[in-house]
């Protein structure tokens, strides 16, 4: 800067400045918090009460509190004794899940952090792939990442799983859709896909067994009631998430159809599962629900309680879509038509955009309240992020520590809410177009 | 607003084809009788405009052309194929009928772009590319090429009405419907979207428009109708129809509306 000539701010000798008053941080006290007797007041009354919370708190969670150390016997001072949760991290994050497999837990994390960031970055030319990875591939590598074990399969099976998957690709893919070919394989997809369907109920059966087996056993499996600490409140909270909102789109769209038998069924299962506590939901799924099954028949606790949420969750997702797509104008509907668009392009192409997007607070409020729901777990005996912390402060050895235990799961539970709060904002922000 | 003068050589010839067959065609909203043993028939690269008190059954009248309302009586023939609850037929005739509304309905989430290539690229399953070229030409043909990355929030509502006249062409229609296109407009903006409608007209397009806009009827119209509570009480060409109208309702209802 310093060699250049500067032009020379001729400021207009009428030029009107805002008063000091009104501007700066004085301006801003003024304005903000004392602009009446009222608010002076108020502002004070607030000073004080943080005046009386803050500075213990403080104390307690850091300049008194014991941050080192192994064992009880380093809890010696007045304030919180994070030692509690130092030693106990492992349990409060993984469960009883064995030490030597955590890196498991850990690769399916990097995994979904990975992809997911992909998705974030601004013009990132493959985000379809990624969400199509995200949404089919992924779930599979977790599962089996997650569980393990031994994994024995047809190679025939694979190859018609895959074939499928792919052939349907193709017919839905956009990227294809100007192929000369495309009008060929359209036709002949309907015999393909049920060629394939019939092979994998019956093919197996019909040769009596299994051709071209292979086994797969890359790491030895953890049974699911190992399973525990934050890693089990994320997996069901993932799963109920991505479970409820197709489920309730499609209850939503249910209830508003003209078809007097879909209207019924959705509106008689939205009211059912809406008028149950989610704790019965989640008691009938694991003790009730074994009666019904044939002898002999088992059923994960886990899958039966991921079950349970999901329904459960599914129900109050309907309704907030229903919201939105309420305030769908009628002349949207009659534009798309119109068109030709029928009635599941219309949806998915005119309505639903519209419709979720209104409703996107409502979704993530669902959202966090399924996050936290999760904890209910606890009474079916899987222990939760929130259940690992009490049962840790139920230890002969560290019992009294139960506070710093619901203070750090506590935080961490909001730290999570908080960011689909944040993201839920980012994203209607990043949709708005007008109106 | 359109200049009343212009010479009705400017009318491009009717064929003998029928495009449109409405016979008896009665309609009723629960106990409410709206539409009244409606006939009509449209030729090819006909152009009719319907006229008539609010609540008479205009909108509903063309509404039965693209089946977004159903009838309950009677016939109603579209481009050789008949409406009724079959499904396929509805989409074959909707993909070939466009319609204009009054309140535009275009699609706030999509770009002006989007919105013209949306059915193209979904209904009749173009490429991409070449759904997106179609559009801008057709946009040009409106007039607002330099619009097509905007949102539908961010333009006028002439622009916006003309937009959606260039979504309806986008699927090549063979007939065009419209529903009172400028009532919803601000008077500046009138002008600029019956220009556009005068300019469809002339390149010979099936026309049938629900409008209050006599100076636009007299200047395109092949036939004027008249409907008064869910009857075409008059149907002449508009020579006779504002010189000696046939019914006294046409008499009392121009003279209330050519009166300003
Ligand atoms: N969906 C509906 N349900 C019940 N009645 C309706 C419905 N749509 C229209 N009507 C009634 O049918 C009659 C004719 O309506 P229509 O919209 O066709 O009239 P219009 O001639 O277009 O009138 P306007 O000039 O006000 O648009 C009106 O009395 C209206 O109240
Ligand atoms: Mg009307």
């Amino acid at each position: 800067m310093a060699g250049r000539a500067q032009p020379v701010q001729q400021e207009h000798p009428l030029a009107l400045r805002p008063s000091a008053a009104t501007v700066g941080v004085v301006g801003w006290l003024r304005q903000k918090l004392f602009s009446s007797p009222l608010n002076a007041a108020l502002t004070f009354l607030a000073l004080y009460i943080l005046y009386l919370v803050i500075p213990p708190l403080v104390r307690w969670a850091f300049i008194d509190a014991d941050w080192v150390g192994s064992t009880r016997e380093a809890c010696r001072r007045e304030g919180a004794c994070w030692v509690f949760i130092r030693v106990w991290f492992e349990r409060l994050m993984y469960g009883l899940y064995p030490r030597e497999e955590i890196w498991r837990i850990n690769a399916g994390y990097g995994l979904l952090v990975g992809a997911g960031a992909l998705l974030v970055v601004p013009r990132f030319p493959w985000k379809h792939w990624v969400g199509v990875f995200l949404l089919v591939v992924y779930p599979v590598i977790a599962f089996y990442l997650f569980v393990g074990g031994s994994l024995t399969v047809s190679l025939v099976t694979l190859a018609v799983i895959l074939a499928l998957i792919g052939g349907t690709a193709v017919r839905l893919a956009p990227a294809f859709r100007d192929r000369a070919w495309i009008a060929g394989w359209r036709r002949a997809y309907p015999v393909f896909a049920l060629g394939a369907l019939a092979w994998l109920a019956l093919g197996e059966r019909l040769l009596g067994s299994a051709p071209l087996t292979v086994s797969v056993h890359l790491w030895p499996m953890v049974e699911t009631r190992l399973w525990g600490g934050l890693f089990l409140t994320l997996v069901i909270a993932a799963v109920g998430i991505v479970g409820s909102l197709p489920l309730g789109i499609l209850l939503a769209l249910g209830r508003r159809s003209e078809l007097p038998v879909v209207r019924g069924i959705c509106v008689a299962f939205i009211e059912v599962w809406r008028g149950v506590p989610l704790i019965t939901v989640l008691f009938m799924a694991s003790n009730m629900f074994p009666l019904f099954m044939p002898e002999g028949v088992n059923f994960d606790k886990l899958l039966r309680a991921l079950l349970g949420v999901t329904i459960f969750a599914s129900a109050y997702m309907a309704e907030v879509v229903r919201g939105g797509l309420q305030a769908i104008p009628k002349g949207q509907y009659e534009a798309a038509e119109a068109l030709g668009l029928g009635y599941w392009r219309t949806m998915g192409l005119v309505v639903l955009p519209q419709a979720l997007k209104i409703v996107i607070p409502g979704i993530v409020n669902n959202f966090i309240g399924l996050f936290k729901d999760t904890t209910l777990v606890l009474i079916i005996g899987l222990f939760d992020f929130l259940g690992m912390a009490q049962a840790a402060a139920s230890n002969a050895n560290w019992l009294g520590f139960a506070i710093e235990g619901y203070v750090f799961t506590g935080f961490g539970f909001w730290l999570f809410c908080f960011g689909m709060s944040r993201y839920s904002q980012h994203l209607e922000r990043a949709l708005h177009t007008g109106r | 607003m359109v200049e009343a003068g212009r010479a009705p050589a400017a009318r491009s010839p009717v064929s003998s084809e029928v495009m449109i067959e409405m016979r008896n065609v009665h309609k009723w909203f629960g106990a409410f009788h709206v539409l009244r043993d409606v006939s009509l028939t449209v030729h090819r690269g006909e152009r009719i405009v319907i006229c008539g008190p609010s609540g008479s059954g205009k909108s509903t009248l063309i509404r039965c052309i693209n089946r977004l309302e159903d009838h309950q009586r009677g016939r109603i023939v579209v481009d050789g194929t008949e409406l009724t609850g079959n499904l396929k037929h509805i989409e074959k005739i909707r993909s070939e009928v466009g319609i204009v509304f009054q309140q535009f309905n275009l699609f706030p989430h999509l770009t002006v772009l989007e919105n013209l290539a949306l059915a193209p690229i979904w209904v009749r399953r173009l490429p991409r590319r070449e759904a997106e070229e179609t559009a801008m030409k057709y946009l040009e043909r409106v007039r607002i090429p330099e619009q097509a990355r905007k949102y539908p929030a961010q333009l006028s509502g002439g622009q916006q009405q003309r937009v959606a006249i260039a979504r309806a062409l986008c699927m090549n229609p063979k007939i065009m419907l419209f529903d009172e296109p400028t009532s919803a407009l601000d008077p500046e903006m009138i002008k600029e979207v019956l220009d556009v409608m005068v300019e469809l007209a002339e390149s010979g397009m099936t026309m049938l428009v629900v409008t209050h806009e006599m100076g636009f009827a007299r200047t395109v119209a092949h036939r004027m109708m008249f409907m008064d509570e869910g009857q075409i009480v008059e149907d002449s060409p508009p020579e006779e129809f504002f010189s000696r109208p046939r019914s006294e309702r046409t008499k009392l209802f121009l003279s209330q509306i050519l009166r300003h």
